[in-house]
């Protein structure tokens, strides 16, 4: 069934069950409601690569398996060079006449947790976005290695608590800065990159769709929200996300061909983060008097970067 | 439609260039490769191929060798012929992926121009990258000289496509010394070449979407051993197809190929036992000391290190008195790996023929005909006595004091 709006969620969470609901995900993990949501927004035959991480490992467990399309995962660090290896594989018996269906539309899709995409994967990505193939990469981002049960990551934002960058009688939990992923594969001069969240499930469905459509290499950074780690009440994943994106915690934006910044949602009610912080039990101990001031500095920060990035559409460079 | 290459009947290519030929000629369909010396040409030689029109599939120059195994990885699960080339830091960049390659039962050709090991850094040949593959599911095949690193590419296609095997495969040549060394090479035609090993005939490709495919499943407790047996049985059964292989590339070419090789053998009463170049000198230091000292010398040399033909071992050292197991490669505080497995086969004999362990060669350091004939004439003594009569381990062409280790508890 081809999507040509997306105007119902109920019957676009319905459109293409390509994503089996029998997975090993915990209950209220964002990750199966973005892969949904992609493998929803095309009707496109789909090549998926995926990192070693919650994802995999939860949804290929032998002998069941919960794509029903092609996929293939190798190792943690690879999933941009296993979806661009299929993808020249793809451009070469095109060319030769070797495939079984030629016309069929096929589009190639990588996963990875922030663990595979901003750390222990992040050369295989720049490479394989240098080298232009024609793919979208999606990062799972939960901000943590929640497969291996909750260690930081170069994506853990400061402040947060994890098993190793943890809060104690003399620490606030981690130190260091989020990684500016986002950036980063801007600065490769990626076509299409942006930043999206599944509580904007229509922003996200357009974004993907966008990458998708866009010939490249594409990135999209998502928000996934991650009970586990991070601390609250499954039930409240959307929750959760409403925050980080109405406290800007998690700007929702694009940038295109590297420079044209566009912001894709602007709360009305922008939220103090602290509320973000507080609903989630990895910032708790940011609320003693003596760690007060990383909530001021995480607030300073969120709006920095949102004045950076209203002057950044503005520009138009 | 890729140009074809007229060639002549005996071109004059080393090793690496013969190795670039093969690719070219087999029509890979993704070629993901990252340089390293001394492999570096084979890469380099495919790219000149590529950017005048005589290669239609796609070359993907990547950030690594763990990218290039990985693309090829991502381009087998898609349904095409892959191929690779690598050396040493590079092959140990790749070993995790070997392991998810053969996993996957994909089978990929993976040229290693052979090369030592850092730390300290050496650029020349040895095996350490060799045996780093040995458990790695892969077949690994051995070239001696320049025209079996040509031939032996079109024989691994044609072996790791097998749908019987549906392995990845080594085609190994030792650095500098094959790779570099220009010799005269008998190609084939491209249409004959290609006709040998056909078109790659695609199985669970994930480009076929009639059937959704899943590739890298998790197993634990509960499979992950049913499925390394699997493979490793597919492996060990492999020979069936490799002597197959073997022998329709005899037929159409007049080149005999063996898992093992016996050179002068017929009444051998001392053999060495070798990989790599090194099998041509020490055929020719067997020669001499025949033909000058009377000495009943011969040479075995597996031409297929994976699967590791236990049989054609022990039944080709049968006959002979003592036996000298040549390692490239530093075993680190162990015998030698070849030692051990040839010593394992020997073990199953009556005979059970009197087996040292030679470590040379590592980092380049050259091998000569003096060296080997210093050997054959070692276990010429053995043989005389009845008993090793030196330590069970030695280095050949060490500088300083002699270095062994063990002895025998076999003499009188």
């Amino acid at each position: 069934m081809a999507i040509t709006s997306i105007k119902n969620l109920k019957e676009f969470s319905t459109v293409n069950e390509r994503f089996e609901g029998a997975h090993l995900l915990c209950p209220g993990c964002a990750h199966s409601m973005i892969v949904r949501e992609l493998m929803n927004a095309t009707d496109d035959n789909l090549v998926i690569a995926s990192a070693t991480g919650c994802l995999e490992v939860c949804t290929a467990v032998y002998p069941y398996t919960s794509w029903d399309t092609s996929w293939i995962h190798i190792g943690f660090e690879n999933a941009a060079s296993a979806a661009t290896g299929a993808e020249a594989m793809y451009k070469a018996r095109k060319r030769k006449g070797t495939l079984k269906d030629p016309d069929a539309p096929v589009k190639f899709v990588a996963f990875g947790g922030d663990g595979a995409t901003y750390d222990i994967g992040f050369q295989w990505l720049s490479g394989a976005v240098e080298r232009g193939h024609d793919f979208t990469y999606i990062c799972l981002d939960n901000e943590n290695y929640a497969n291996t049960g909750g260690q930081r990551s170069s994506s853990t934002p400061i402040g947060a608590h994890t098993s190793t960058a943890q809060a104690g009688r003399v620490s606030y939990g981690k130190k260091q800065k989020k990684k500016d992923m986002v950036a980063i594969m801007a600065a490769h001069g990626a076509p299409y990159v942006a930043q999206l969240a599944p509580n904007k499930w229509k922003i996200m469905a357009k974004g993907f769709q966008k990458a998708l459509e866009t010939e490249g290499p594409c990135f999209i950074n998502t928000v996934s929200a991650c009970t586990t780690e991070w601390k609250f009440d499954p039930k409240d994943t959307i929750h959760i996300t409403d925050l980080a994106t109405d406290t800007l915690m998690f700007p929702i934006y694009e940038i295109i061909d590297g420079h044209e910044l566009n912001i894709l949602y602007r709360p009305k009610n922008v939220i103090p983060v602290e509320e973000y912080l507080a609903a989630q039990g990895r910032y708790k101990h940011l609320f003693k008097p003596e760690n007060r001031h990383v909530i001021e500095q995480i607030q300073k920060e969120i709006d920095a970067k949102w004045e950076y990035l209203q002057r950044r559409e503005e520009a138009r460079v | 439609m890729a140009e074809k290459m007229e060639l002549n009947d005996v071109e004059v290519w080393d090793g690496n260039y013969a190795a670039a030929q093969a690719l070219r000629q087999a029509q890979v369909d993704v070629v993901a490769a990252y340089p390293i010396t001394p492999s570096t040409p084979i890469v380099e030689n495919y790219g000149a191929f590529v950017a005048n029109g005589y290669i239609d599939g796609e070359f993907v120059m990547v950030e690594s060798e763990h990218g290039a195994m990985s693309t090829c990885v991502g381009a087998a699960a898609a349904g095409g012929r892959v191929a690779t080339a690598t050396s040493s830091q590079g092959f140990l960049l790749m070993v995790e992926v070997l392991y998810q390659a053969s996993g996957m039962r994909l089978p990929i050709v993976l040229n290693v121009v052979n090369r030592a090991l850092a730390s300290p850094l050496n650029v020349r040949g040895d095996h350490g990258d060799m045996y780093a593959g040995r458990d790695s599911g892969w077949i690994q095949l051995d070239a001696f000289n320049a025209q079996e690193a040509y031939d032996l590419n079109f024989c691994a296609f044609k072996i790791a496509e097998d749908i019987n095997v549906r392995l990845p495969a080594m085609v190994h040549q030792d650095g500098f010394l094959t790779s570099h060394t220009a010799q005269n090479v008998s190609p084939l035609s491209d249409d004959e070449a290609y006709a040998f090993i056909g078109d790659y005939k695609p199985v669970e490709e994930m480009l076929d979407f009639s059937k959704a495919v899943t590739y890298g499943a998790q197993t634990e407790e509960d499979w992950h051993y049913e499925h390394k047996a699997k493979q490793h049985r597919a492996l060990m059964d492999s020979y069936v197809v490799i002597d197959r292989v073997f022998e329709e590339f005899k037929q159409k070419t007049g080149r005999e190929y063996k898992r093992v090789e016996s050179y002068l053998m017929e009444d051998a009463e001392v053999a060495i036992v070798a990989l790599g170049s090194t099998v041509e000198t020490a055929i020719q230091a067997a020669q001499e000391l025949r033909d000058n000292e009377g000495l009943k010398a011969g040479v075995v040399a597996p031409r297929c290190f994976r699967p590791f033909p236990f049989n054609e071992i022990r039944d080709a050292l049968a006959d002979v008195k003592a036996v000298a197991v040549l390692d490239r490669s530093c075993p680190m505080g162990a015998m030698g790996a070849l030692f051990n497995e040839v010593s394992a086969a020997m073990y199953t004999t009556p005979s059970r023929p009197l087996i040292t362990n030679f470590i040379y060669g590592l980092g380049g350091r050259d091998f000569s005909l003096e060296d080997a004939k210093h050997i054959f004439r070692e276990q010429k003594g053995h043989a005389d006595v009845g008993y090793i009569t030196t330590h069970i381990q030695q280095f050949s062409g060490l500088r300083g004091p002699k270095l062994g280790f063990y002895e025998t508890k076999r003499s009188k």
